[in-house]
């Protein structure tokens, strides 16, 4: 691993969002469309609902925070990889000495980038709208954080995979896998709600899932649950093992069928 | 012979099969230092096929290159960071700026000095005034002028340009031509070269492999294979080749 070609890799996409304003309504505007639509339902149903309703303000932008730091992971990987199909210049990056590693983790760099921008600005919005600060969650931040970071960039070289074995055709799917997960992964409900009951089983097979509820935990009882946090964990290696053999394979099978170039040049 | 410059690159019996048809099929050859090699056929010959191999974009079903005497598939890092490329068909990030494109590319090549070796280049190319400009805004002639920066960046041993005069006008595509050719006399840079211009190919290559069909018909300076197929001009024989496969009446 280079970290000089890292970071030159970074730096590019650094320059192209710099060079770019509109790129700021990804960052951004969608994020903050989010937090505002659901937190004004969710305040108007706790409202009406008087108490009954435990904590639903903090779960939903718990949930909708926590959510964006995974799905930035995702896009800075496969928005990265696109970015580079859009320009025309995916064959440069690969006729350079750059190898695969450095070029997946220079994308693990953006989506770190990409996400304390968004992230940011959705907490101090939802501090200033909601009185709602994330930081009361304490130090238990950190390993939901991580763990959401884990498997951002697991869905987002699954994406990258898709979009290589399927072409350009299939790049919609950038945006689309992570949203196949969200209605099993808990993100704004328990995971007991989840119907009927056998996909439960698939749900906790899902890191995210761990990580909610852990989320949850925290906000209701103040307790940080190591059995959940465990749990994310081990998924997450398992994830990121198994999306990166998906990622090489795919590549070297898009070399092997000669489809690259069509692909860089399309 | 004993006075032959080393070889560069070796291409061993290359055959690449998509859907059971034969795009390349048992192609050889050598390049050496100092060399301007021209590959020359008509659409689907294989000249594509044959350059994505080279560059380790796509994987031969048969046969072997070796660059700078090494594996190009076990050291393809290695290799590539001695060669470099240029095509018609590829662009740097239109919405950066010219150095910005470059800097980055300087940095992933490790060049010292980059700033240094830009401003070198671009003047090289009698293209300084394009320093700060958007990419994404030049003219063809222009930005063929800018991926042929970033191709020398490093000083490359090794240089496969692809149609690098396509869509230019003839004054720009003659200062092209004539850029390759100084660079490969000063820097005795080994190329390897196509097109579908004869003009270039007679004025830059000092050899020529004619494919048809992924396989070799005709190799030789140019005047040797136009004065064996009985031809006027190089033209005549790529029109030959092209239509009958053949070179020779």
């Amino acid at each position: 691993m280079n970290f000089r070609i890292v970071s030159a890799l970074v730096w590019r996409y650094l320059f192209l969002y710099t060079r770019t304003p509109m790129r700021l309504v990804e960052l951004v505007f969608w994020p903050m469309v989010d937090l505002l639509v659901w937190g004004y339902l969710t305040l108007f149903i706790q409202e009406n609902a008087g108490h009954s309703l435990p904590y639903p303000i903090a779960y939903l932008l718990g949930g909708i925070v926590l959510w964006d730091v995974l799905f930035r992971a995702q896009q800075g990987v496969a928005v990265s990889f696109l970015e580079d199909v859009w320009t025309r210049n995916l064959l440069n990056v690969f006729v350079a000495p750059v190898r695969t590693s450095e070029y997946v983790v220079a994308t693990f760099g953006v989506g770190i980038m990409r996400i304390l921008v968004t992230v940011s600005m959705m907490l101090l919005v939802a501090f200033m709208l909601y009185q709602f600060n994330v930081f009361t969650m304490g130090w238990a931040l950190l390993p939901f954080f991580l763990n959401l970071l884990l498997c951002g960039w697991s869905l987002g070289m699954i994406s990258t995979a898709l979009i290589l074995r399927w072409g350009q055709a299939a790049e919609s799917l950038a945006w689309a896998v992570p949203f196949f997960i969200q209605p099993f992964v808990a993100v704004f409900y328990p995971i007991g709600s989840i119907k009927p009951e056998w996909i439960q089983y698939f749900a906790l097979a899902m890191p995210p899932t761990h990580v909610f509820e852990g989320m949850r935990e925290v906000m209701k009882t103040g307790t940080f649950n190591m059995h959940h946090f465990f749990w994310a964990s081990v998924l997450n290696v398992i994830f990121l093992a198994a999306s990166a053999w998906i990622f090489s394979s795919t590549l070297a099978a898009t070399r092997r069928r000669g489809l690259l170039t069509k692909f860089a040049t399309q | 012979m004993p006075d032959d410059p080393p070889i560069v690159l070796t291409a061993q019996n290359l055959t690449r099969e998509f859907d059971g048809v034969k795009a390349l099929d048992g192609f050889s050859f050598n390049l050496h230092r100092g060399e301007i090699l021209g590959l020359l056929g008509a659409n689907g010959a294989g000249k594509t096929t044959a350059m994505n191999m080279l560059l380790g974009l796509t994987t031969p079903t048969a046969g072997t290159i070796q660059v700078f005497g090494k594996e190009l598939q076990q050291h393809r890092v290695e290799v590539l960071s001695r060669m470099n490329f240029s095509s018609a068909y590829t662009s740097l990030p239109g919405n950066l700026r010219v150095w910005q494109n470059l800097r980055v590319f300087a940095r992933i090549y490790g060049v010292p000095e980059p700033k240094k070796r830009i401003a070198e280049l671009l003047d090289l190319l009698e293209i300084g005034y394009l320093h700060d400009r958007v990419t994404g805004q030049l003219s063809a002639g222009e930005s063929t002028r800018v991926n042929l920066c970033k191709a020398l960046l490093n000083k490359p041993d090794l240089l496969l340009l692809d149609e690098p005069t396509a869509s230019l006008d003839p004054d720009i595509a003659d200062k092209v031509r004539k850029f390759v050719r100084r660079m490969q006399k000063e820097h005795n840079i080994a190329i390897l070269y196509t097109s579908h211009n004869m003009r270039d190919i007679e004025e830059v290559c000092d050899r020529v492999i004619f494919l048809h069909k992924g396989r070799v018909v005709a190799e030789g300076t140019p005047e040797e294979i136009v004065n064996r197929s009985e031809q006027a001009s190089l033209e005549d024989v790529f029109i030959k080749i092209a239509r009958s496969g053949e070179v020779e009446e």
